[in-house]
């Protein structure tokens, strides 16, 4: 399956438009159809809402000894899908919500990631963990964590975060070809976007980041929903001359250093965004990485942007201050070049929507 | 609706080495001779770990003196293609699988290598986070049922491990998903300084497994007949589509949990001595004596080939050459990160 890689970059615009949801469910179809090893367990993977859509038809299509649902224990399910991993399978396993994970964080980083270490370079473990990260709508706490920089600490693991619904099939594709361990994280406010997606099997690769837009002042380094917040603001700053770069993380850990500090090296200036807690966080990484290695083009000190060291408040008055808004991040790019920018009369909203837009309809 | 069950037991070979003939499992002479050879060859190979951890010539070991038939009698059971996955104690139930010791010797010597098993063998590194491979084995199980290749899994645990979420949840999904596999309990009496009684408020171990809607067995631990019989039976029935089975083994650790452990300290000298005539060793030499296979000529050169395979093991085991430090970087993934590859680059 490796081998086979047959690579195919997201198109400009409208030759096949369809949703996030639909792209995973695609991928997920074509991999089960290529490879009879792969099967996709999970606590709802046939159930009628099937993880929000994306396992839909895939049991009638495939039996219920490929598409099926376990019983509630999350360790012991991830073990399950470990050892059928080692011998030989390449198990999908579906979380509807990231925080159930971590009722199996000792299988992941204890065996998971440890499996082909211990074993002297002998089994490996093919395993892809689909997390959803929810956002709004009154999800709070406990339902709308993103644990991509605990994840990604982690050595053996790899952290993958898309934004397209492209880059959804071919990095979910590219997840079940991995031989290692793979969290899949996948943005709930993502699910309704629309873009364009190859038809047929096609594979991106893992650790390479995606330059979104080009631009020559600043770069912005994001992924999933702040991708696509950082897209809006750099329309929205055309008109005041500011030509924003955004950088689009692809996948989390292995991190594109070289893409980013060739960004940084044009612009000479960054603003990271994380769509999880920046404190210790992946943007922290990332502006670590540009100050060791890319200190030279920096004409400016970096900002982070990103969820503040709280629980997510479960309130709509609450969350819509907790999300970093369109206003905070033209401050912050405004900060850091150094220039004064009003982002109300840009345009730019100061307080986050509780949905992403109107498909997007509790309960979950 | 009303459940009931009973508590299955089996034993067959008493301690003064009397068989119950009407149970006994058919094993010719040779058989018996070579699980005979096995426990004294682990003994042997114990014994050297021990001698070998207190010279600091290997790291800390855990000893499973008193535990060889449990080991031994199950794994016979196992073809080599079943899929095994042991805790940290089962080093005869490798020994007995034809894993070479050498290999056994550079891995509690702390190189990773010593854990790769030679090919065509189905058996896994130790685990020694506690019950852990439990899901592993449910795993393996529900892959073979997939495939159709009528391979077994088996795992091995502790008295300890089946307070494990890990226990409740891997023996769950192997009943509700009727999985081929084999669940067994080495019930030591001891997890570390925690003793049996304060572990579980069961009876036995082996009834656990029927609230998970399959059998469980308490077997004699020490009665190596007792063991294979019950085992190749789980076997047998999981093989055949009948699921799982959990096969507790009722033994003894004579020793301490580890040599990083001092027994003495939390319980009597007297438990450990009501043990002794308990031996699974002893009772098979009897046996034997009585079926004229044992006499003092044919010990003497057991123990020296034993002797003679564990020095060799040893000798090996010490002229390989240490990992290299790149290792460390090659391993973690099976492809390396670019980042890896710089570190691995600089190291």
């Amino acid at each position: 399956m490796r081998n086979n890689h047959n690579k195919k970059e997201c198109g400009p615009k409208g030759k096949r438009l369809i949703t996030f949801t639909a792209a995973i469910n695609e991928a997920l179809i074509e991999c089960m159809e290529k490879d009879p090893g792969v099967f996709v367990m999970g606590l709802g993977a046939p159930d009628p809402k099937g993880v929000f859509g994306t396992t839909l038809g895939l049991q009638k299509r495939f039996g219920t000894g490929r598409v099926f649902d376990m019983p509630i224990s999350e360790n012991a399910m991830t073990g399950v899908a470990i050892g059928a991993a080692i011998s030989g399978m390449r198990p999908v396993m579906a979380h509807q919500r990231a925080d159930f994970v971590l009722m199996a964080m000792d299988q992941i980083v204890n065996s998971a990631a440890k499996w082909h270490y211990m074993y002297g370079g002998q089994a490996s473990v093919p395993l892809t963990i689909r997390t959803v990260v929810g956002r709004g709508w009154g999800q709070g706490p406990q339902h709308s964590q993103n644990f991509q920089a605990l994840f990604a600490q982690v050595p053996g693991l790899k952290v993958v975060a898309p934004t397209t619904p492209c880059e959804a099939k071919g990095l979910l594709t590219a997840s079940i070809e991995e031989n290692n361990p793979v969290i899949f994280v996948e943005h709930r406010w993502l699910s309704n976007q629309m873009g364009d997606v190859p038809e047929g099997y096609y594979s991106m690769p893992l650790g390479k980041a995606n330059v979104m837009r080009k631009g020559s002042d600043i770069t912005v380094v994001a992924s999933m929903d702040m991708a696509l917040e950082a897209m809006v603001v750099a329309d929205g700053l055309l008109s005041s001359g500011i030509s924003v770069e955004v950088v689009n993380l692809r996948t989390v850990k292995p991190l594109d250093a070289e893409t980013i500090l060739g960004s940084v090296a044009k612009t000479g200036r960054l603003v990271v965004m994380d769509s999880s807690w920046y404190e210790f966080g992946v943007s922290a990484e990332i502006a670590a990485v540009v100050a060791e290695k890319g200190f030279d083009s920096l004409k400016a000190k970096v900002r982070r942007l990103g969820l503040p060291s709280v629980p997510t408040p479960t309130s709509p008055a609450l969350a819509g201050h907790y999300y970093p808004s369109e206003a905070d991040i033209c401050l912050a790019i405004g900060d850091v070049l150094g220039v004064r920018l009003n982002p109300r009369k840009l345009g730019f909203k100061d307080v986050v929507g509780d949905v992403p837009d109107e498909y997007f309809k509790g309960p979950f | 609706m009303t459940a009931s069950f009973e508590v299955k037991s089996l034993s067959i070979l008493n301690e003064k080495g009397e068989a119950d003939e009407t149970l006994m499992p058919s094993l010719p002479d040779d058989d018996i001779k070579r699980i005979f050879e096995l426990m004294v060859l682990s003994r042997t190979f114990d014994e050297a770990a021990l001698s070998l951890q207190r010279e600091g010539r290997i790291g800390t070991y855990a000893s499973m003196l008193g535990q060889e038939a449990s080991q031994i009698g199950s794994a016979l059971a196992f073809e080599k293609s079943d899929w095994i996955f042991p805790s940290f104690r089962e080093m005869a139930v490798y020994i007995t699988m034809g894993y070479p010791m050498y290999m056994l010797l550079q891995y509690w010597s702390g190189d990773e290598r010593g854990a790769r098993a030679p090919a065509g063998l189905n058996i896994f590194p130790v685990c020694v986070p506690v019950g852990t491979q439990i899901p592993h084995a449910v795993g393996a199980s529900m892959a073979a049922k997939y495939k159709g290749d009528k391979a077994v899994a088996c795992c091995y645990f502790g008295d300890g491990g089946t307070s494990k979420g890990d226990f409740h949840e891997g023996l769950n999904m192997a009943g509700v998903f009727k999985l081929p596999v084999v669940f067994i309990c080495q019930n030591n009496q001891w997890a570390i300084s925690v003793p049996r009684r304060r572990q579980s408020a069961s009876k036995t171990l082996s009834q656990k497994a029927y609230s998970y809607g399959f059998e469980g067995i308490q077997v004699d631990g020490n009665d190596v007949f007792a063991v294979y019989k019950a085992t190749s039976e789980a076997v047998r029935k999981a093989r055949g589509g009948g699921g799982p089975t959990l096969i507790e083994c009722f033994t003894y650790r004579m020793s301490d949990h580890t040599t990083a452990d001092d027994s003495s300290k939390y319980r009597s000298n007297e438990e450990v001595e009501s043990w002794k005539p308990k031996d699974p060793l002893l009772r098979l030499k009897l046996f034997m004596e009585k079926k004229g296979l044992w006499n003092e000529q044919y010990q003497k050169g057991v123990e020296e080939k034993s002797k003679t395979a564990v020095e060799q093991a040893i000798r090996k085991a010490e002229s390989l050459s240490p990992p290299e430090p790149a290792d460390m970087f090659r391993y973690a993934l099976k492809s390396p990160t670019p980042r890896q590859a710089k570190e691995m680059e600089d190291f």
